[in-house]
């Protein structure tokens, strides 16, 4: 028996959404609490006006903006790796003492047994590798909570770092290849090599996907879209490289001129990592892991070999950004990866707009936020703020951006619109 | 025991199931049979044993004693997997979706389609859209819309398509009306009916005679753990329903007069 009206035939698929619906889409996105990278955006705004305003004369310099991006790299690397982990509802409070150990790892190897830079290099990488499978393994495995074991590894990397550097000596690096990386620049025509291939890469993928949906027929952007997204980048990106190669130097004896070796690594980092989570299976699995543990249970995913990967992908970006920093400092010591790293790199990612909740985040949010960060410490250095305002400032931000992400969660709740 | 005749061979039938849970004998000597193309509502009051005898068709519970057979075969079920391959999908009330992925990624969760290394959103984006167009489904603007953003009709809605996008005979739905107010309901009964026209077997599990007659094509009552009825939907009344439910027996139907175990279950907790 059958009493239901039954529907006509389906109509004809909508047109395609103009420019102005895409507009009033994110607003009302924004409106519903799900602001993507509008905050790390104003803050990037509100700081860069606040400290040009505060310190005319170094604030707003080419060489002050080198050292900015220098500063700022490590804790864009070490929050695209617990990305990985905020995005499956985890978390990780060792990161930045993995950072150290395994920093200190590549400089023992360096000043000791005097081993190939690049060998010491990569063996300090898959150090952070091997933190990072034994923290995952025992969060999944044994369903200790994460918040407990990445506790534990705090205290116990701090231990293991204090071994490495006997007791608190400072062991310097003198790896020309090392201290390269944090503190040299590219030539100014490599910088503009990079620069048209990593605007021509990024021009292609956006021309090329919004192609390939026109061909099958699928719902595109506007092309005024994707025009403005292309222009974006390419105009940021050319003005930044533009000022890198002014002569930045202080003195008058030295010339430093081109792209600090750091961005070049930031970005493909950006890049590679945006594709896995973008593009692929395993990313996508990560999503839906964060979203719904159950709906991930039925649908078969491999639950905790996703969790490993997770927290092995964390420490290894860890371990990335403890050699950067290392390089930077020429040397690695007892509080190498402490102090503040961890949490810079936390609030990197959820100022970004990565929730601490899981399911939500980009890797972008890591360099967005990154500079949030790396601001906030350059400009308060160039103040010379006291120890203790650092520490106060450090505990507000990330405050201010986990009472954001909590707001954007009840908006979103409240609307519906998660 | 009453059963009515069709045409057609039933393409799953259930023979005999036992199941208990220690001492608790939940299902006792049931009968089942679900056809092809036609909606057969499985009632019963609460504990009457509608979720456990889902469940072992499933595969998510094992059965004492019985048989299960698919197109007059005898088939083994001792698992979720051995179901989906015998083209049996189970939508459970709780949905299981990920609010954060849009309605192709939850579609596709787990068996998503690739090119090379990168994932065929193209190709999964037409499958899923040509799924809700089967299914005339009409309230779902963008199939990259988020889940989380949808009304509890549409994920129900989504919930169901997914069920269907694997080549799936047996649709089996978990009271999919119970949180939904009137119009949602009347747009997820419209899917469930036209799952059944696309040539779907589909279960419907539901407290509410109204919905059960509205899409039903047959009846299959519960009666603490017996099969006490499965007849036409056109041949009985929402009342004969009722009783078969809350006192196993109505008429000629159901349980006869001497077998009849228990009563006090004189209407409570029925939606009518």
């Amino acid at each position: 028996m059958t009493t239901v009206v039954r529907p006509p035939a389906p109509a004809a698929p909508a047109p395609a959404p103009s420019l102005a619906d895409h507009l009033r889409a994110y607003l009302s996105r924004v409106r519903g609490g799900e602001m993507g990278s509008l905050p790390a955006i104003l803050g990037i705004v509100v700081l860069v006006v606040g400290f040009s305003i505060a310190k005319p004369d170094s604030f707003p310099t080419p060489f002050n903006f080198g050292n900015l991006l220098a500063q700022s790299a490590v804790y864009m690397v070490v929050a695209m790796g617990l990305i990985f982990v905020l995005l499956i509802g985890e978390i990780d409070l060792s990161a930045g003492w993995a950072s150290g150990v395994a920093a200190a790892v590549m400089t023992v190897l360096l000043s000791g047994k005097h081993v190939n830079s690049y060998v010491a290099i990569l063996v300090g990488i898959v150090t952070g590798t091997v933190i990072g499978v034994v923290l995952g393994f025992l969060v999944a495995k044994l369903r200790v909570p994460s918040f407990v074991v990445t506790l534990a590894g705090f205290l116990a990397l701090q231990g293991v770092l204090l071994l490495l550097v006997h007791e608190g000596e400072q062991i310097l690096i003198s790896d020309q290849n090392v201290l390269a990386i944090n503190n040299k620049n590219m030539p100014v025509w490599l910088g503009w090599v990079f620069y048209a291939l990593a605007v021509g890469a990024f021009s292609a993928l956006q021309l090329a996907r919004n192609a390939r949906r026109a061909r099958r027929g699928l719902v595109r952007e506007p092309a005024a879209l994707v025009a403005f997204r292309i222009a974006g980048v390419a105009v940021l990106g050319g003005v930044g490289v533009y000022e890198l190669s002014i002569d930045r130097s202080q003195t008058i004896f030295s010339s430093v001129t081109g792209v600090p070796i750091v961005v070049p690594i930031v970005v493909i980092l950006l890049a590679a990592l945006t594709f896995v989570l973008k593009r692929t299976r395993y990313g996508l699995h990560l999503y839906a892991l964060g979203g719904n543990t159950e709906a991930s249970r039925r649908a078969g995913l491999p639950i905790d070999r996703l969790k490993i990967s997770a927290f092995a992908i964390c420490s290894t970006l860890a371990a990335i950004g403890g050699i950067i920093q290392a390089s930077r400092d020429n040397s690695v010591t007892g509080n190498s990866g402490g102090a503040n790293l961890l949490l810079f790199a936390v609030g990197a990612a959820v100022i970004g707009g990565t929730s601490l909740f899981g399911g939500r985040g980009r890797i972008i949010d890591a360099v967005l936020g990154g500079f949030v960060m790396g601001i906030i410490g350059n400009g308060m250095g160039l103040l010379s703020a006291k120890n203790w305002q650092r520490f106060v400032v450090t505990g507000l931000v990330l405050l201010a951006a986990a009472a954001v992400d909590a707001l954007a969660r009840r908006r979103s709740s409240a609307t519906g619109l998660r | 025991m009453t059963t009515a005749n069709s045409a057609a061979p039933p393409l799953l039938e259930a023979r005999g199931i036992y199941k208990s849970f220690g001492p608790v004998q939940v299902l006792r000597d049931v009968d089942f049979s679900i056809y092809a193309g036609q909606v057969t509502a499985l009632v019963g009051d609460n504990g009457a044993g509608k979720s456990t005898l889902v469940k072992c068709i499933a595969g998510s519970h094992g059965y004492d004693a019985g048989e299960l057979r698919f197109e007059g075969r005898p088939v083994t079920v001792h698992s979720p997997r051995d179901a989906a391959e015998l083209g049996i999908e189970i939508v459970y009330q709780d949905l299981a979706l990920c609010d954060n992925l849009d309605i192709v990624q939850n579609m596709f969760l787990g068996r998503e389609r690739r090119s090379g290394l990168v994932l065929d959103d193209a190709t999964m984006e037409e499958l899923a859209a040509q799924t809700l167009v089967s299914l005339a489904v009409r309230t779902v603007s963008s199939v990259r819309q988020r889940v989380g953003a949808l009304s509890g009709g549409q994920r129900q809605t989504v919930a169901i398509a997914k069920a269907v996008l694997w080549n799936s005979r047996v649709v089996i739905l978990d009271e999919p009306t119970a949180a939904l107010g009137v119009a949602q309901t009347l747009q997820v009964l419209e899917i469930v009916r036209r799952l059944a026209d696309n040539g779907h077997a589909v279960v419907l599990i539901s407290h509410n005679m109204n919905d059960v007659f509205a899409v039903s094509d047959r009846i299959a009552a519960l009666y603490l753990g017996r099969m006490v009825a499965q007849v036409r939907a056109s041949d009985v009344t929402h009342a004969q329903v009722v009783e078969l439910i809350t006192a196993g027996r109505s008429g000629a139907l159901g349980l006869p007069p001497e077998t009849e175990t228990a009563t006090g279950f004189e209407g409570n907790g029925v939606e009518l």
